[in-house]
This record gives structure tokens, C-alpha cells and sequence, in this order.
């Protein structure tokens, strides 16, 4: 396997094969937790475990798993995942749990998971499996950030929590739910005037 | 009684499962381009919702409570809902041909709507009686098809505008959803 490939594995995650922008898959997550830069990276980091851990495991497994019971088989492999993801946050990061509240079990039916699963590591080695768990993981954790990011300076003028300005009267409405999907789709336009 | 109204109607306005939860997005998207579809949709997310949600909460009270695994809840509802929606979907194709036909091709796209299974949840953590679990499912599904339903009527009309490139399709129902979802407001203060 020649380095370039693997880079290309990863990269496609990124930008070409985006899974919240370009594909539109787990749309709900990004939307609801984008309210502050911290939770934004908390559930990234969550997402990008559980995507890694059941694509080396789907990825092991691939020649035992029956052909007709696959979906099921992700199922739980997935939601073993996401109940360790749960039960690690609720003891070492309470406060980011309690933000994330509900979509933390909700990961489960995150369909950019199941998704590379069945279209990715069902069917590639190992070392392929994680490469592209990696840049599925980065790229969802990059649109949250971004869109975080936005929502967070606009809508409080903080960063990470961090005073940015002074004298400035923040637009509480991005920090709503509205304003979520008012960021989103400004930046879906403005990536696709890039794209051309 | 009162109670009961009053939770039925902040789950379908107040608290509106898309434009305030976002919960359901991706469907939501993808469905919401013609009236009827939607009507299908939201009478399948009604149906499967209301069959799921009670299950778990028999589930969990009646099996994982009194042997102490409520660690398991994730895997276990969502393995119970995908089975649960087969099984509805086979019952239905032999029973009622006419009612698949209205159906069935929405059935097999809820079984990992985040939806169902965050309703499920959503009942278990607010400790919900097994009567305000059925008003709560009601009033998630009812709200679903109603912002399914706007949508829908919006979509159909914005087909003949005349829109910037760049913004034509998603990107649009996107920020749509955002001035829905801040009309909704208005409802936060009638409660």
C-alpha cells in the first residue's frame, strides 16, 4: 500500500467526501451541538472514537460477518462503541456529557457511521479502515468546529469561552436553534461557489 | 387531564422536534419535496413511533430495570426498534396491501431515523408515565409532520423561483428551516 493512497484516503474525508457537508449524513448532530466551540470539539472527539473502533472491528471481522445479518452485526458493534464512548464521558467529562445530553446515545443512528461501515470497512483492510475512520472523524469534527466557531463568536463573543471583544452586542438568535441552520446553509452556498 | 394537553401541545410547538430538538433532519430533508410525501412520512413516523416508544418503555421497566443492566439501553433499544420496524413492515405487506402500498417505502427509512430512538430515550429520562409516554410520542410525531408538511408546501413553490445558483436546493431549505424555526418562537411565549 503506497503512501500516496492512504493519503488520499484520509484527505477524501476532509473536503471532497465531506460526510456533513458533501454527503449530508448526520446532519442532526452538528446542528444541535454546535452552540459552543467546547461541546463542538467533545462530540467530535466522541464521534471520531466510535467511527474508528467499529471500522477496525467491522474491519477484522469482515470475512466472518453473514452477508444477511450485517446490518444487525453493525448494530451492535456500533452501539457497544457508543455505550463506552457514554459511560467514559459521564465519568471523566460531566459537565461536556450533560451539554451533549441525548445526542451522546444518538450516535448509534448516526448514519455517517453505519454508512462507512457498510460502504467502507466491510470491504477494505485493516489499515485502510482506520485511515478512513480518521478522515470521516476530522472531517465531521472540522464542519462542527467551523460552524461552532461562527455560532459562538457571533452569538456570545466568546471563543472557547474566552472574552473576544469588547462594546460588542452579541446576536443571541445564532445561538438558537434558527441560527444553526441559518450558519449551515450559508455554508453550504458558500462551498459550493468554491467548488466551481 | 390539563397536564396532559398542555404537554401534548408544547411537544408539537413549543418544543418542536425538527425546528427546536433537531432530531429527524436527515428525512426531513430528503422527504420534504412533495406534500403527499410528507403526509406518507409523518403517518409512518406517527406509526412506528408510537410502537417503538411504547416497547422500550415496557423494556425498560418490565427487563432492564429489575435486573440492573440500564447500561445496555443504547444497544437494546436500538436493536428492538430495527427489528420491530421489519416486523411492522412484513405484517403490513400481508395484511394490508393498500396501507404498504401508503407506507411502505418510508418504513425501512425510519429504522435508523434518530428520531425514534431519541424518543425512546427522551420517555425513559424524563420519567415519563406510560400515559404521558403515548401523549409525549404523539406529540413528537404529529410535530414532525407538521414541520414535514410547511416545508413541503414551501419546497413545492420554491421549485419555480428564481434562486442564486449557488444556493438552490439544500442550502436554502436550510436557512428556510431557520426562519421556520424563529417563527416557531413565537410559540415559547403562549405557554
Amino acid at each position: 500500500m503506497s503512501l500516496k493512497k492512504l493519503s488520499s484516503e484520509f484527505t477524501k474525508g476532509l473536503i471532497k467526501e465531506n460526510p456533513v457537508l458533501g454527503l449530508m449524513l448526520g446532519l442532526c448532530s452538528v446542528l444541535a451541538v454546535s452552540t459552543e466551540v467546547k461541546n463542538a470539539i467533545g462530540m467530535g472527539c466522541a464521534m471520531t472514537f466510535v467511527i474508528l473502533g467499529s471500522n477496525i472491528l467491522v474491519s477484522l471481522l469482515r470475512k466472518t460477518i453473514p452477508q444477511k445479518v450485517r446490518i444487525p452485526v453493525f448494530l451492535i458493534v456500533i452501539g457497544s462503541f457508543t455505550t463506552i464512548v457514554d459511560l467514559v464521558m459521564n465519568a471523566y467529562a460531566p459537565a461536556i456529557h450533560k451539554n451533549l445530553g441525548i445526542f451522546i446515545p444518538l450516535i448509534v443512528v448516526n448514519c455517517i457511521i453505519i454508512a462507512r461501515a457498510e460502504a467502507f470497512a466491510v470491504k477494505n483492510t485493516v489499515l485502510n479502515s482506520i485511515i478512513d475512520a480518521l478522515g470521516m472523524g476530522f472531517g465531521y469534527t472540522l464542519v462542527l468546529f467551523v460552524i461552532a466557531t461562527i455560532r459562538e463568536i457571533s452569538g456570545n463573543g466568546t471563543f472557547l469561552g474566552v472574552k473576544l471583544f469588547t462594546g460588542f452586542n452579541p446576536v443571541l438568535v445564532m445561538m438558537l436553534p434558527p441560527g444553526a441552520f441559518i450558519t449551515i446553509g450559508l455554508l453550504m452556498a458558500v462551498l459550493r461557489v468554491f467548488k466551481k | 387531564m390539563k397536564e396532559l394537553i398542555l404537554l401534548l401541545l408544547a411537544t408539537i410547538f413549543v418544543n418542536n422536534f425538527v425546528f427546536a430538538r433537531f432530531l429527524g433532519i436527515c428525512p426531513y430533508m430528503g422527504v420534504s419535496k412533495k406534500i403527499p410525501d410528507a403526509i406518507g412520512m409523518g403517518l409512518a413516523v406517527i406509526f412506528v413511533l408510537l410502537i417503538a416508544s411504547v416497547s422500550s418503555w415496557f423494556i425498560q421497566y418490565f427487563i432492564l430495570n429489575p435486573l440492573h443492566i440500564e447500561y445496555l439501553q443504547t444497544i437494546v433499544f436500538i436493536l428492538v426498534i430495527a427489528a420491530l420496524v421489519q416486523f411492522v413492515e412484513m405484517v403490513i405487506m400481508k395484511t394490508s396491501p393498500a396501507l404498504y402500498k401508503a407506507l411502505g417505502i418510508y418504513l425501512p427509512l425510519i429504522s435508523t431515523n434518530c428520531i425514534i430512538l431519541a424518543v425512546a430515550i427522551l420517555n425513559i429520562r424524563e420519567n415519563h408515565s406510560l400515559i404521558k409516554t403515548v401523549v409525549f410520542t404523539v406529540g413528537a410525531g404529529l410535530g414532525f409532520t407538521l414541520a414535514l408538511i410547511l416545508m413541503s408546501s414551501i419546497r413545492e413553490r420554491l421549485e419555480l423561483a428564481d434562486v442564486p445558483k449557488s444556493l438552490k436546493g439544500e442550502p436554502l431549505a436550510f436557512i428556510i428551516a431557520g426562519l421556520i424555526a424563529i417563527a416557531f418562537f413565537g410559540f415559547t411565549g403562549m405557554m
